[in-house]
Formats: structure tokens, C-alpha cells, sequence
């Protein structure tokens, strides 16, 4: 708490956080305006499917990725086997994969026409599709495998540091008490990780409760693919809302659950290292059972899809590298940088008067402009376009006013509404990151600082910033990340004649011709790598 | 503060450089990109005048429509009809009056108020394996058939392509009626609508179901393409209805927006695209049927016979618009 803090910092962080909110107070006024029938045909007819749908997809992707992320987690933090320290990043990697590329691969593989299908047909003589049983790809349960393939990482990455954080003390006397490696398992680290693996959980549900290219290539209906078809398809965009409207309910559900957990999270951390000497060391056997399955699941989650793209990548490249391509790469990276230095500037903002203020509302900014997370794509980019929309009209009109030409649309039809929408979504993730810096510096260092007479300003820049250096790093990472992949938001908001790599890949995979996107689909996933691999170094470093 | 401001000089900058693109068309495209560029670079080289695409499967009328009267969208090309009624219906589009455009594009392919003009056709085909099957004579009608039961393929019941043929079976049929051919048609269906129309060929050849329904050009395409001719050649296209009203016919087309900023040279981009030179190209390009009068439809398109197709004034495909969407959704098609 500082005694001089300034008016100004709140009022700003109030600001920027009524800004960030605008798109959800947009969805909510639309959801109350009149539509044309249309909601309550869809309620009658699919909407049930469809709310059934995402509930299970969400329900079953959760327990998917849980259940092979904590085995792969337990056996990196815990027991030493051939390969652990290649594991402990390799495993990762998968998010660095968009799920609809993984989705596109796997179907081209697994469909009726697919090589493997053909084979078995060839080998068995069977000549149709009633000769035999083979479990269809495209269906609720094909998306809930390729998400949680893609999605575990989360999970297990959360859990991985829950178990490495477990104070070794409590292990050592677990192990005295007679306690074997299972029994420990189950009894000890597992329910004191519970609290990471529902962290883990939410983040997976809400990444899957936003996706709209696996499931719209797999043909199971969703929230989300319904947001968009009542949007476009019916041109309703009242009824789109109300739909909107039911999704943020679920999600905000979700992040309840997460509070919830992480609420009791504090009682159980108590940081002690956890030496080499404490890890289980596993028979000859057994360590190679752990290497096989760690490395079959990084078979199945990265390398086969990486390996079929580098493939497709290379059989095509004449074609694919193109002006076009280089163009887009551009316009990717661009947004992304820009995306995560004002995501990270504004959590920094947020963090600090959060953390100084000595008002206990000032911690609602930050919380405000956390909710933009939750915001599907398809969703997100109703809210933006609404306000953002009704702005340009008005700048527009005082031009007209004094008899000038207006700008045109120069906020809903620029980069700027990218830049707005990417960084209402992913702000949450910077503050989290910001957040987790900000618990390490020590408050006793501020109150050094104010009794030395440094105003508030000379403490963010002088003492704060040094010190948040390896969050803000690790915000940046993961908002650039985030920005490269996401989809849903650029292909509604995207201004004329731009497209980035995510979109451009996309009209490839919906027209089924992955082959000539693939060289812009290895460049999204090898920009997602070097970062992916520089956080996981410093999370290393940490614990 | 000094990286502030640059940051916000150069954000400013690249809004500025996108807004204020002069001189150049922008056209909003329901049509993929590499299908339309090779013949907006001929324009282009002709004119002088720069053509910017925005391509877009979903939502073009929907941004025009928030865009409003500072949209920038010039020309709007569609791949089917019932957008191009979109258009029309949310009042997004202006007539355009241009001899040229009328003496080329015949008046059953335009629209009376000339607010829409059509560039291609294409016949919504029935499939069938040469294996198993072969050539048949059928109706749109048969394919709710239970002699098919577990045999007949097809994309979503949404797309577009399909939306209209059911519009079209709403206009001859009524909705009850339609409504109990579509129960059929899905009690027939081999799998859960998915892919594209290449992906229902690709699925007969491999014995997965014997009939699809898809647009005859994807054939063309995938005899082009030497991965996928082996599809192309395992089935053979059927005209459907040809003993009674004829197949279903749907168009791509084009329209002026209501407040193209640069309507002159939208309007010499129109009269070019429905020129000899852009018609020929566009069915030897994408293999559709050319609106023209007097240009052929490619080797390969003629090669696949004539046919006779339904006369129903193409208008009334978009009146049931709205009537197939709601109906492919009360019978779950999709799901």
C-alpha cells in the first residue's frame, strides 16, 4: 500500500478495463433486443442438440486429457526414466498445433477412404463399409480424442508442477511409513494436485467449448458453430447473441469451478526443492513402459501430424511458397507481436494499481478485464463489431457535421478491430502471467521503497519492472502464441484484404486441401515452438 | 513514453495504408480467390484499374449490411443464388444500367430490376459408381427412395448448394411434402452429412456409399488434379429429372453494392466479367456452364452431354430460402 498513490492510476485502470469489457456488455444488449422468431425455432428444433453437445464434448475432452496427462506428468516430476529430461518439453509441444490441423490429418488417415481403412480392406478382402467395423472419425467421440490429444498439455503441465512443487519433506515421510510409489500416487500427490488439475480442467473446457474449426470440419454442432450459423446463416444477429448469451453462462460456470478450486490451492503450497535423489527410480521394465507411453503419446499429439505436414509441405512447396504466403506470415507475426506488448502493458497497469491501490475496489479492473478470455471467437467478435461499429458511424458524422469527408471505417474496418478483439481475448492470459511474477516480489520491498520516499511511477519502472521480467516475458509468449493460432476471431474480423496464416490455412483445410496450406500451417506451428520451449525453461528454472 | 508513441505512430500508420487504399476496386467475394484472380489480373491489365478481394464462405451480406453507407465494398460476387437474394432482399445492392451487361447476360439469368446479374451456371448432379451402379436416369425425388437406404453421400444439408436445391423442391413440392423427402433422404444417407462435394465423390469410389449428390464442375476439378483423377473416373454424372422438369440450376453472380465507392469502374468490372474473353475463361478455369449465349462450355463440360434443365424462374429459389434452412433444421438433417 502506497500513502501518495495517485487518482490517476485507478481512473486509468478503470478506463482500460471498461474498454476491454465493452464486446461482452455489447452481447448482453444485443441478447435483449427482439429477433424474428428465430430463437425460439432453434430451441424447438436443435438448439437441445447442440447445448448437449457442448456439454458432452467439453465433459469428455476434460476427462480425456486428464486422464493421459497425468501419467505423463507423475512419471516426468517424480520418476527417473530413460528420455525424462526430452519429456519434460517434448510433451508440450502439442500446443503449438491448431487442433483443426491435427483434426484434418487424423481424418484424412483414419476416414473410410483413408490409408488405413484401405489397407485393412485390402488385407481382409472386405468390399463395403457393412463388412466390417471401424470407428467413425467425424463424430463427437473423434473430436473429443483429437481435442484432448491436443488440449492435455494444459493439464499436464499444471500437474506436472503440482507434483514437482509437493514438498519433498512430506514424500520422505510417506516413503518412511512404508508408503511404495503407488500408494504415494494416489494417496498423497493426487489429491494435493487436485486443485492444478481443475485449473488445468477450465482452461481445457473453455478451449473446447471455444473451438470452431475442429468441430465444424468434424461435423458435430456446437455453441459455437451454432453462434456462427444463426449469425450468417439465418442473419440474425439478436438470436446469434442470445446464443452467446447461454455460452458465456457455461463458461463463466467453469471459471467459478476454477476460482473455486484455486481458492483452497493457497493452504497447500509449501515450497520446498525437490531433489534428484527423491525421484522414484524405475526398473529397467518399468522405465521403458514410461518412455513408450510418453513417447507414444508425443507420437500421436505432435509428431505424426508434424511429420504428414512437413510432408504435404514439402510435395507442394513450389506451389505453396508464394507472395501470398510471405504476405500473410507478415501480417501474422505483426499482429501477434502488437497483440502481446499492449496485452502485457495492460496487465502490468492492472497488476499495479491492484497492487498498490489502497482501495479494495481497485482490484475489479483487473477481474473486469480477465472475463475477455472467456469470449469464444465467434462470440468475441459480435461484441467487438457491435460497439466498435456504432463508434465509426459516429466519428464519421462529425466529419459530415463539418462538412468534411469522413475516415471511413477506421476502427471496425482497420487492423485495429484485430488488435482490439486479440486483445480483449488474451489479456486475461498476460495478467495471469503478470500476476504470478507479482506474488514473488516480496511487499516488503515496496514498503523499503516508500519509506525512501519513491513515487509510484519510479517504483514500476525501478523496482516492479526488473523484477516482473521473466513474467511479462513468459505473457508475451503465450499471448504471441495464442495470436498466431487463433481463428475463429480472425475470420470474422479481419479487414479487407488481410489474412494471416491462421485464415489463409483454414479456407484450405474447409476446402479439404490441406496439402496447399501446409507450408503456412509449419510456420504457425514452428513460431508456437521457440516460445513454447523458452517458457518451459524458465518454469524449469523456477521450480 | 518515446516506444509509446512510435508504437502508436506505426499502428496508426498501417490503419491508414489498409483504410485509405484509393484507386482500387475492392470486391467482397463469396467465390474462393484462385478461382476469380487469374481473371481480375486480365482486368486489371487491361484497365489499369487494381482489384482487391476480400474472400469470405460466410457473412458477406452481413458486413456489408453493419458496414452500411461506409462500407467499401464496390462489387460483390456470389457462388450461388440465394446470396445474391440475400443482397437484394437487405437492400445492400443498386441497379445498374448498362447496355453491355444486358446484351450479354440473357434476361432470364439477370434480375428484372437489373440489381443482380448471374456469371455461370451449374447443375446440382447425382453421382453414381460406374462399378456398382453405373449411368441411371433419376429424380432429386428418388433419392428419398428406401431402395437406397445406406447408399447415397452428401455434404451438409446448410451449404448453400444444398439449401437451394431444397428451396427449389419447396417450390415444386411444398413444404410438407419436402419435409417428409428430406426425412427419406437422410434415412438413406450412408453417413452423417461432412465435407465438401469432392469428399462425396472420393467416398463413392471407395465403396462407401454409391450415389452423391454434387455440382457437376467438381468433376472437372478433379480430373485436373492427378491425385483425385482415379475419383473423378470411378463414377458417372447424371443429370437428375431430365424425363420431367429438369435438373436444378444454380448460378454464381454478381452485384453492384448499394454504396460502391468507386461505381464506374465497378461497373466496367462487371460488363468485363461478362465478357467473351472472362466467360470463356471462367468455364474453362472452373469448368461451370458460361451465361454467355455464345461461348461454349469447355471440351470436358460439353463432353458430359446436354441436358435439360428446371424452368423455374430462379427468384423463386430464394423466397423458400428461409423455409429450407428451418426445415433442414426441424428434420436434424445435419446431426
Amino acid at each position: 500500500m502506497i500513502l501518495g498513490f495517485a487518482k490517476r492510476w485507478s481512473l486509468a485502470s478503470y478506463v482500460v478495463a471498461a474498454i476491454l469489457t465493452l464486446p461482452l456488455v455489447a452481447i448482453v444488449i444485443q441478447a435483449t433486443a427482439l429477433d424474428e422468431s428465430i430463437f425460439p425455432h432453434l430451441l424447438n428444433t436443435v438448439l437441445p442438440t447442440y447445448i448437449l453437445n457442448t456439454l458432452l464434448l467439453m465433459l469428455s475432452v476434460c476427462i480425456g486429457a486428464t486422464v493421459i496427462a497425468i501419467p505423463a506428468a507423475w512419471l516426468v516430476a517424480r520418476c527417473d526414466f530413460p528420455g525424462r529430461q526430452i519429456f519434460q518439453w517434448a510433451l508440450l509441444l502439442p500446443l503449438a498445433m491448431p487442433a483443426y490441423i491435427v483434426a484434418y490429418v487424423y481424418t484424412d488417415l483414419l476416414d473410410y477412404a483413408g490409408p488405413i481403412q484401405r489397407g485393412l480392406r485390402h488385407l481382409f478382402n472386405w468390399q463395403s463399409p457393412q463388412d466390417y467395423f471401424f470407428p467413425d472419425i467425424r463424430t463427437l467421440a473423434g473430436a473429443s480424442v483429437i481435442l484432448a490429444l491436443v488440449l492435455f498439455p494444459y493439464i499436464y503441465l499444471l500437474a506436472r508442477t503440482a507434483f514437482l512443487e509437493q514438498s519433498s519433506s512430506l514424500q520422505h515421510a510417506a516413503r518412511v511409513m512404508g508408503c511404495g510409489p503407488w500408494r504415494s500416487f494416489w494417496r498423497l500427490s493426487l489429491p494435493m494436485a487436485r486443485p492444478a488439475l481443475a485449473v488445468g480442467g477450465a482452461l481445457v473446457a473453455m478451449e473446447t467449448a471455444a473451438d470452431f474449426a475442429t468441430v465444424s470440419y468434424f461435423a458435430v454442432p456446437t455453441l459455437t458453430t451454432a453462434v456462427y450459423d444463426t449469425w450468417l446463416e439465418y442473419g440474425s444477429l439478436s438470436a446469434a447473441a442470445k446464443l452467446s448469451a447461454i455460452m458465456l453462462f457455461v463458461v463463466f460456470g467453469i471459471i467459478g469451478i476454477e476460482r473455486f478450486a484455486r481458492r483452497k490451492q493457497k493452504l497447500f503450497q509449501k515450497h520446498t526443492e525437490l531433489n534428484d535423489g527423491d525421484r522414484y527410480p524405475l526398473s529397467k521394465m518399468q522405465g521403458y513402459l514410461a518412455l513408450t507411453y510418453c513417447f507414444g503419446l508425443l507420437l500421436l499429439a505432435f509428431l505424426l501430424p508434424f511429420i504428414i505436414l512437413v510432408g504435404y509441405g514439402w510435395q507442394y512447396f513450389e506451389v505453396s511458397w508464394n507472395r501470398d504466403f510471405l504476405n500473410y506470415a507478415v501480417n501474422s507475426l505483426y499482429i501477434a507481436v502488437l497483440v502481446s506488448v499492449i496485452t502485457v502493458c495492460i496487465a502490468v497497469l492492472l497488476m499495479f494499481v491492484r497492487r498498490c491501490s489502497p482501495h479494495k475496489v481497485d482490484k475489479l479492473p483487473s477481474r473486469f478485464a480477465s472475463t475477455g478470455y472467456a469470449l469464444p471467437g465467434t462470440v468475441l467478435a459480435i461484441g467487438v463489431l457491435v460497439p466498435l461499429t456504432y463508434l465509426d458511424f459516429a466519428i464519421n458524422d462529425i466529419y459530415a457535421y463539418f462538412n468534411a469527408i469522413g475516415p471511413g471505417l477506421i476502427l471496425s474496418g482497420s487492423v485495429f478491430v484485430l488488435l482490439f478483439g486479440f486483445s480483449v481475448r488474451f489479456v486475461a492470459i498476460a495478467i495471469g502471467s503478470v500476476e504470478s511474477s507479482y506474488k514473488r516480489i516480496s511487499p516488503t520491498l515496496d514498503m523499503a521503497a516508500i519509506t525512501m520516499g519513491i513515487k509510484p511511477k519510479i517504483l514500476l519502472w525501478r523496482v516492479h519492472l526488473p523484477l516482473l521480467r521473466k513474467g511479462i516475458f513468459a505473457g508475451l509468449l503465450l499471448v504471441f502464441i495464442e495470436s498466431m493460432k487463433e481463428l475463429p476471431a480472425a475470420l470474422l474480423l479481419r479487414p479487407v484484404g488481410f489474412e494471416n496464416l491462421a485464415t489463409y490455412v483454414y479456407q484450405f483445410v474447409s476446402d479439404e486441401q490441406l496439402e496447399h496450406g501446409a507450408l503456412a500451417a509449419i510456420v504457425i506451428v514452428l513460431v508456437g515452438l521457440v516460445p513454447l520451449i523458452y517458457l518451459n525453461r524458465s518454469l524449469e528454472h523456477r521450480s | 513514453m518515446k516506444f509509446v508513441k512510435s508504437l502508436a505512430v506505426l499502428g496508426l500508420a498501417c490503419v491508414t495504408t489498409l483504410v485509405n487504399a484509393a484507386d482500387t476496386l475492392t470486391v467482397y467475394s463469396y467465390r474462393q480467390a484462385f478461382l476469380i484472380e487469374p481473371i481480375l489480373a486480365d482486368f486489371t491489365k487491361e484497365t489499369g484499374v487494381k482489384v482487391n478481394v476480400v474472400f469470405s464462405k460466410n457473412g458477406i451480406a452481413e458486413r456489408v449490411a453493419r458496414e452500411g453507407r461506409l462500407s467499401p465494398a464496390d462489387l460483390i460476387l456470389t457462388s450461388d443464388f440465394s446470396r445474391l437474394m440475400e443482397l437484394v432482399d437487405k437492400e445492400l445492392v443498386q441497379p445498374v444500367n448498362s447496355k453491355t451487361l444486358n446484351d450479354n447476360i440473357p434476361q432470364a439469368l439477370r434480375s428484372p430490376q437489373n440489381d443482380w446479374y448471374a456469371l455461370t451456371k451449374r447443375v446440382r448432379n447425382v453421382y453414381s459408381s460406374k462399378e456398382r451402379v453405373g449411368p441411371i436416369a433419376i429424380d432429386y425425388e428418388d433419392l428419398a427412395d428406401p431402395k437406397f437406404k445406406g447408399k447415397i453421400c452428401t455434404r451438409s444439408g446448410k451449404h448453400p448448394y444444398n439449401i437451394s436445391l431444397v428451396a427449389s423442391m419447396i417450390a415444386h413440392h411444398g413444404e410438407q411434402e419436402t419435409k417428409v423427402w428430406l426425412e427419406g433422404v437422410k434415412a438413406n444417407l450412408a453417413r452423417k452429412p461432412q465435407g465438401n462435394d469432392r469428399a462425396q465423390v472420393k467416398a463413392v469410389k471407395e465403396g462407401l456409399c454409391d450415389l452423391a449428390i454434387g455440382n457437376s464442375y467438381y468433376l472437372g476439378k478433379m480430373l485436373q488434379d492427378p491425385n483425385q483423377v482415379s475419383w473423378a473416373e470411378a463414377v458417372s454424372i447424371n443429370f437428375p429429372n431430365q424425363e420431367n422438369r429438369g435438373s436444378h440450376i444454380n448460378v454464381s453472380g454478381m452485384a453492384l453494392a448499394k454504396h460502391a465507392p468507386h461505381k464506374q469502374n465497378a461497373i466496367k468490372l462487371m460488363e468485363y466479367l461478362s465478357s467473351d474473353a472472362a466467360q470463356k475463361s471462367y468455364a474453362e478455369v472452373n469448368m461451370e456452364y458460361p451465361v454467355k449465349l455464345n461461348v461454349a462450355p469447355s471440351k470436358l463440360v460439353s463432353s458430359w452431354g446436354e441436358f435439360k434443365s428446371d424452368e423455374l424462374p430462379i427468384f423463386k429459389l430464394a423466397e423458400y430460402h428461409k423455409a429450407a434452412v428451418k426445415l433442414l433444421d426441424e428434420v436434424q438433417f445435419d446431426l
